[in-house]
């Protein structure tokens, strides 16, 4: 759909209630200003009839009213629409759009936890961020008026918490699985439900690890915050460190050096192989593949050894800095990196091949965990495990940033939506990303590979100035936003966080449903999820 | 199924010398900043760069005290001159100065890991130690799911208060007697998040910490060395460089 097009709907269908200004140029959102009554039909029109993508919710309070910022991206050119709905602070009822947008439900949840507003119409809010048995009603730690330095600290958790248990047939009963439950995991809670073999229902109780980034953010700079962002989910830290500064650099009109923009996808294109590298060693040690885990456990310590000889850190930390890059990175060690992520990519098509034609590795991932492509749209999935059941979105193509539209890629997609046409997306974008980084490196000229201080790859300082924009990655789990408003003094005033895993742990439970209990942490491996990505 | 034992023979030994001798390879440790004597008009600006307060005056040197270090880089990068960076790995070390363990931590322990809030890059890195490159069952060290099965208690994050109550249940399942590893600077400092309203300041707030482990992510080879310190096969790093004179400055050691 053309944005004339989109504007043109709008207009005729709800004349006075929702207002659309001409779109602007590609990249910069159209902010649709929306009365509530119409809200719910605006947004499921977006979603389910012009095939937008639904991003997330952002709540901000103002100094007398509320505004609600329904966020959705298209492939055409009408590209970001901000659907916003505000109120004044005293009114907290707002309709709830998850009856046409399911992907919005865990965020109406989250905006009752943290703010205490209500939807009307959501089919079950609370126990989400705030788990019930440790906090007390009426708590809203995202408001103003909460003082994150309060003490807050010595609640004591109800023993008796019981969940709720849904499934009411005889001999039904409730499997509590974590939030230590194995090996080496992160830490969430699942509650199974079961008559004997099958999982029937699968809950998920997340937010164990709720660190409270956003609410730890306000009133800080955005240097500050950088090494929150980096540090809240680090398996993934460039992406989201690079999402982060996207958005201060559009707040600011920073005008990043070419040379800081080629490094920056050389840089995140290796952190997702590395990624990706990890998912596949997780995947093989969920089917209990000794051999084949301790070899893609060689190629992912090996990805890290190239991140650490390249950059100083195995995990990309303090590379990124609002305007570039803290430091240059010498041609020539970029080229050695690049030879040596080749080498592990041979080996990683080698190993794929030896899984191929392993029937007891492949009788565990085929036609287990099935996530269909209208239910992976209806859940708004993202990354790779959308890609594997037939939704080809990605922002490097779609919403290209950091000078992506110059490099040529193909985005892989698989229709089955099983765990082995994940397992094969994670190794096709493997080959995708050295291929970027291949063109990244023959691409770069010049540089200072003497001076840490090099102009090429950092720009003049910043001007901060009032202004809110949103930054977008794909990260190696899927599209990263961070929505980021800074105040006159150009700290930061809300910081909102929609990483991947959240729309991906959302869907999950629909995988694990009907399926055996043994499959279990196989669907879990195949959906490479981060708990401290979605946690924050 | 031939293929997968002809490359696995193909792949050669990868297990690092380590213990037996030091790792050379490249890229296996991020390093960390050195205290020292720094240029008097540098000290200021040092001590106020550092986002988490590593470095600190004494005796007219600069004090590091890396347990505090995030890898933010901010002290070495865009800076001149840059602050000294090691590319040690050998970060356990032992609260309170105990050194002796006692026997039943002599040969093989069993470890449980708790994430208490982490960010996923540490537990990656538990997980590094056991893949080829770095083995841990070779040295007797086993990551056991049951807590009533361990002897040390391996807790990374730091220790967020819905984590709180779970990890004491563990603690408390664990058989005595027992011992409790904090790796990364999370869950021996705080970190990068620090104490609020969520969060506590470390593993050392809820439960006896008596092996730490610093670093943001700390790699393989420091987690590695934190265990052998815990079995004392190893002797403690110091952690704040350089060491301080605890009698003369009046300082307690934990």
């Amino acid at each position: 759909m053309t944005a004339a097009e989109l504007k043109q709907e709008i207009d005729q269908r709800w004349p006075g209630q929702v207002h659309c200004p001409d779109f602007g140029s590609r990249g910069s959102p159209c902010e649709v200003t929306c009365a509530r009554t119409a809200l719910p039909e605006l947004c499921g029109r977006l979603f389910l009839e012009w095939s937008f993508s639904f991003t997330g919710l952002i709540v901000e309070e103002g100094a007398s009213e509320w505004q609600l910022r329904y966020v959705f991206y298209g492939e055409g050119d009408a590209g970001w629409v901000h659907v916003l709905v505000t109120a004044p602070l005293a009114e907290k009822t707002f309709p709830s759009i998850v009856k046409f947008v399911h992907a919005a439900d865990w965020h109406e949840r989250e905006a009752e936890d943290l703010f205490g507003l209500i939807f009307e119409g959501h089919p079950r809010l609370g126990d989400f961020i705030l788990h019930d048995d440790a906090w007390q009603e009426g708590v809203e730690p995202m408001r103003h008026h909460f003082d994150p330095q309060a003490a807050m600290r010595h609640r004591k958790p109800d023993e008796d918490w019981r969940p709720t248990r849904i499934v009411q047939e005889p001999g039904a009963f409730v499997m509590p699985v974590g939030p230590k439950y194995s090996g080496v995991t992160e830490s969430v809670h699942f509650l199974l439900e079961t008559v004997g073999e099958d999982v029937i229902r699968s809950t998920p109780r997340l937010f164990y690890k709720w660190r409270a980034i956003e609410k730890l953010a306000e009133g800080k700079t955005a240097d500050e915050v950088l090494l929150l962002a980096e540090r809240f989910a680090a398996t993934t830290a460039f992406a989201h460190g690079l999402a982060f500064c996207q958005a201060v650099e559009q707040i600011c009109g920073a005008n990043i050096p070419a040379r800081a923009k080629t490094l920056r996808v050389f840089l995140a294109e290796l952190e997702r192989l590395r990624q990706h590298a990890g998912a596949i060693r997780e995947i093989c040690e969920s089917t209990a593949l000794a051999v084949a885990t301790a070899h893609a456990g060689i190629l992912e310590e090996d990805l890290l050894r190239v991140s650490g000889e390249l950059t100083g850190h195995r995990y990309l930390f303090g590379l990124l800095a609002p305007g570039g890059l803290l430091c240059d990175l010498p041609n020539d060690a970029c080229r050695q990196a690049l030879e040596k992520s080749q080498k592990v990519l041979s080996q990683l098509n080698a190993l794929e091949q030896r899984l191929r034609v392993s029937s007891s590795f492949l009788d565990r991932l085929e036609e287990v965990g099935i996530v269909p492509p209208r239910t992976a749209m209806v859940y708004g999935l993202l990354g790779p495990i959308a890609r594997a059941s037939g939704i080809v979105r990605d922002l490097r193509r779609g919403q290209p940033y950091s000078g992506y539209e110059k490099f040529q890629f193909d985005v892989p997609c698989e229709q089955e939506g099983d765990g082995y046409a994940r397992l094969r997306i994670l190794f096709a974008e493997t080959r995708q990303s050295v291929r970027i980084m291949e063109q990244a490196v023959a691409a770069l000229r010049g540089g200072g590979a003497s001076s840490p201080l090099s102009s090429a790859t950092r720009a003049s300082p910043l001007q901060f100035r009032a202004g809110a924009a949103l930054g977008w990655v794909e990260a190696p789990r899927g599209g990263a936003f961070h929505w980021v408003r800074l105040n006159e003094s150009g700290k930061i005033a809300r910081y909102r966080i929609v990483p991947p895993s959240f729309a991906n742990w959302h869907g999950f439970h629909l995988a694990v449903e009907k399926f055996a209990f043994q499959d279990f942490p196989i669907m879990l491996s195949t959906f490479d999820l981060s708990v401290a990505e979605n946690d924050r | 199924m031939s293929q997968w034992v002809i490359n696995g023979i193909r792949a050669g030994i990868k297990t690092t010398a380590y213990p037996a001798k030091p790792e050379a390879a490249a890229g296996v440790s991020p390093g960390l900043p050195v205290g020292g004597d720094y240029p008097a008009n540098q000290v200021a600006s040092l001590i106020e760069r550092c986002p988490t307060g590593v470095f600190s005056q004494a005796n007219g040197k600069v004090r590091a005290d890396i347990r505090r270090c995030i890898h933010c880089y901010r002290c070495v990068r865009g800076v001149e001159p840059p602050v000294n960076w090691e590319q040690t790995y050998e970060w356990g070390t032992v609260r309170d100065g105990r050194h002796e363990f006692g026997q039943p931590f002599e040969r093989s322990i069993h470890i449980c890991v708790v994430d208490a809030g982490d960010c996923g890059a540490c537990l990656n890195e538990v997980k590094q130690l056991n893949n080829p490159y770095y083995n841990m069952h070779r040295l007797g060290f086993f990551i056991t799911p049951s807590p009533r099965h361990a002897d040390v208690l391996l807790v990374v994050g730091p220790v967020t208060d819905h984590m709180k109550f779970a990890l004491k249940k563990v603690y408390d399942a664990m058989p005595t007697p027992k011992r409790v590893m904090a790796v990364g600077a999370c869950a021996v400092s705080g970190g990068a998040f620090a104490e609020s309203f969520v969060c506590a300041k470390g593993v050392a707030d809820v439960l006896p910490v008596d092996v730490e482990v610093p670093g943001n992510p700390p790699p393989p080879l420091a987690i590695l060395h934190g265990l052998l310190v815990a079995v004392g096969r190893k002797t403690p790093a110091a952690l704040i460089s350089p060491a301080p004179n605890f009698e003369n400055e009046g300082l307690t050691k934990s």
